[in-house]
């Protein structure tokens, strides 16, 4: 007798989740610019990312304030960081991380400190935040993500940040209308190229109602594409084709400084 | 002006570049150097990568060595056989060299490897220049003649085989002690992105006892093959050579290096070898003491194997 009585429960259960769904916000998003490409002159590029929350009908209204938190991610690879330790009286890189995968570049840029944006054990399953990002660690043959206090890690994380690569801007979101927001996303000049991913969390009431991402790439195009392509596909050449390079150049300046 | 650097992936002011290109032209120059010792450690303090570094610099120790080469051979002061002696062991060096750097940068150590050697042989031998410089200038200024050193080898090396006769050098030598000497120059050139023309020219003079008509000459052409050789091995096993930033360094040092070799002449040559220790001396003592003292910065990254 209790079977048809649990089964509606049930069904309002699955009914609320996927009305809540239903009602919640979606996000429309771009970038300024897609391809970033970089020429003999870069130096750097400043994007922005334009987005707007979509309420429905059905959108509850009391919801009027947003938090956004944008998440860009650059091309990874495998990253070891080296620690240096007094070794008979000079110093010498001894103990090492390798950090599996981790982004060239990470930005996180929100309209405010994601502590005030949602609870920590929220923070930490959404990844918000340079503590809270997943950053998987080789340990011997296992890999595994560590806590943000792991001398490694903070030591990465603080290197990345003073080089401009890694940063948290919480305050770089802002909301132009209550649904209309914009940010920055400064590329410095030595951000690798390659694909960098945007995710973008809309979370209300610390918890997170919508997410969407876009993506955007920075290319080397022309007379840098082709130096750095050749050198990586055809070594030998590109080593031969500097090596006669050095040759005219020293033979020019024979000519031209001649004396005898 | 800002250039962006294709493989050091970093932009660089042009005329700073040029600037360092021609000052240490210049020193090169003026000593009959190539002045890789001085490039590598130049281009790493303004964050070119260690790695890049070397490797660039030896397409521009490339340039300047060949355009040096070049007025030394039209004054017929190279020695063709001696070269081609030297060469045997230099690029057997020069592979050594490169197969070690690039094992050294996978475990890590190629830093302190550069720095290591750095100090050792520069201390040394800027060491040995200044002391000797010194005891020449303080000999003349007492009024004394100077010895004029009679020019003969040591007696061990008398004492090998395989005696060969050097026609322009106008010596009988074996050739054993010159492999060893090629060697060891394209061994530490390659890694440590340096000529060697420091170290070859004084250990020509005074081990080997070759005329020194011939010495500096033959020694580019060492210089000169060696660095092509690891420009096309860096190129091909760690693609570290920036050509771009090659380029913008071989025109700022073969110009320096005219005004140079201007200088050079006018400066006497005991005053000349005590410069040329004390600048030696002072870039090895610097390496030293980043070696010993605690480094600001204990912790740092490198990426590994991204592909490329």
């Amino acid at each position: 007798m209790m079977n048809p009585v649990r089964n509606a429960f049930a069904a309002i259960a699955v009914l609320t989740a996927t009305t809540s769904i239903a009602h919640s916000e979606k996000l429309i998003v771009s970038v300024s610019n897609h391809r970033v490409t970089v020429t003999p002159n870069y130096s750097g590029e400043e994007l922005v990312l334009f987005g707007s929350v979509e309420r429905d009908a059905k959108s509850l209204p009391e919801r009027a304030e947003y938090d956004i938190v944008v998440t860009v991610s650059g091309p990874r690879s495998d990253m070891v960081t080296r620690r240096k330790e007094r070794k008979l009286g000079i110093w010498v890189n001894t103990d090492s991380r390798e950090f599996v995968q981790a982004p060239a570049y990470l930005g996180i840029f929100s309209n405010r400190p994601i502590n005030d944006i949602a609870s920590a054990d929220v923070q930490r399953r959404q990844q918000l935040g340079l503590d809270n990002v997943l950053l998987p660690q080789r340990i011997g043959p296992d890999v595994a993500n560590v806590v943000a206090s792991d001398p490694f890690r903070f030591a990465f994380m603080r290197l990345r940040t003073e080089d401009r690569l890694y940063r948290e801007q919480s305050g770089a979101v802002t909301f132009l209308t209550p649904t209309l927001f914009r940010t920055g996303i400064p590329l410095p000049a030595e951000v690798p190229i390659g694909t960098y991913n945007v995710d973008i969390k809309l979370l209300a009431g610390g918890i997170l109602i919508a997410k969407t991402d876009t993506a955007f790439e920075i290319v080397k195009v022309g007379f840098e594409q082709f130096v750095a392509n050749s050198a990586r596909r055809h070594g030998l050449l590109y080593g031969l084709a500097t090596a006669l390079m050095a040759l005219m150049t020293g033979w020019l300046a024979s000519i031209v400084f001649r004396r005898d | 002006m800002q250039l962006f650097l294709p493989i050091a992936d970093i932009p660089v002011n042009i005329f700073l570049i040029l600037a360092m290109g021609a000052a240490v032209g210049f020193v090169s120059g003026m000593f009959g150097i190539g002045g890789g010792f001085l490039m590598t450690p130049l281009l790493i303090f303004i964050g070119i990568s260690p790695g890049v570094a070397v490797a660039s610099v030896s397409s521009h120790i490339a340039a300047s060595s060949f355009s040096g080469a070049l007025s030394y051979w039209r004054r017929r002061a190279i020695d063709p056989a001696l070269a081609g002696v030297l060469l045997g062991g230099g690029i057997v060096g020069t592979f050594c060299g490169v197969w070690l750097f690039t094992l050294l940068r996978k475990v890590g150590q190629l830093d302190l490897m550069i720095a290591l050697s750095y100090v050792v042989l520069l201390t040394g031998v800027g060491g040995l220049m200044f002391w000797e410089g010194a005891r020449a200038l303080l000999r003349a200024r007492r009024g004394d003649m100077l010895p004029t050193r009679r020019a003969r080898a040591q007696g061990w090396i008398l004492g090998l085989p395989m005696k060969m006769r050097f026609k322009r050098s106008k010596i009988y030598l074996s050739v054993l002690p010159i492999v060893g000497v090629g060697l060891i120059i394209g061994f530490l050139g390659a890694i440590m992105g340096i000529g060697g023309g420091f170290l070859l020219v004084p250990i020509m003079i005074y081990v080997l006892r070759i005329p020194t008509a011939t010495v500096i000459g033959t020694s580019m052409v060492l210089t000169l093959v060696t660095m092509m050789i690891a420009t096309v091995l860096h190129a091909t096993t760690n693609h570290l050579v920036d050509a771009v930033l090659a380029l913008v360094l071989m025109v700022g040092g073969v110009i320096g290096a005219q005004f140079g070799a201007r200088a050079g002449q006018r400066i006497r040559n005991e005053h000349l070898r005590l410069l040329l220790g004390l600048l030696i001396l002072a870039v090895g003592i610097r390496f030293a003491v980043q070696l010993v003292i605690q480094p600001q910065e204990l912790y740092s990254i490198r990426e590994v194997g991204s592909g490329g």
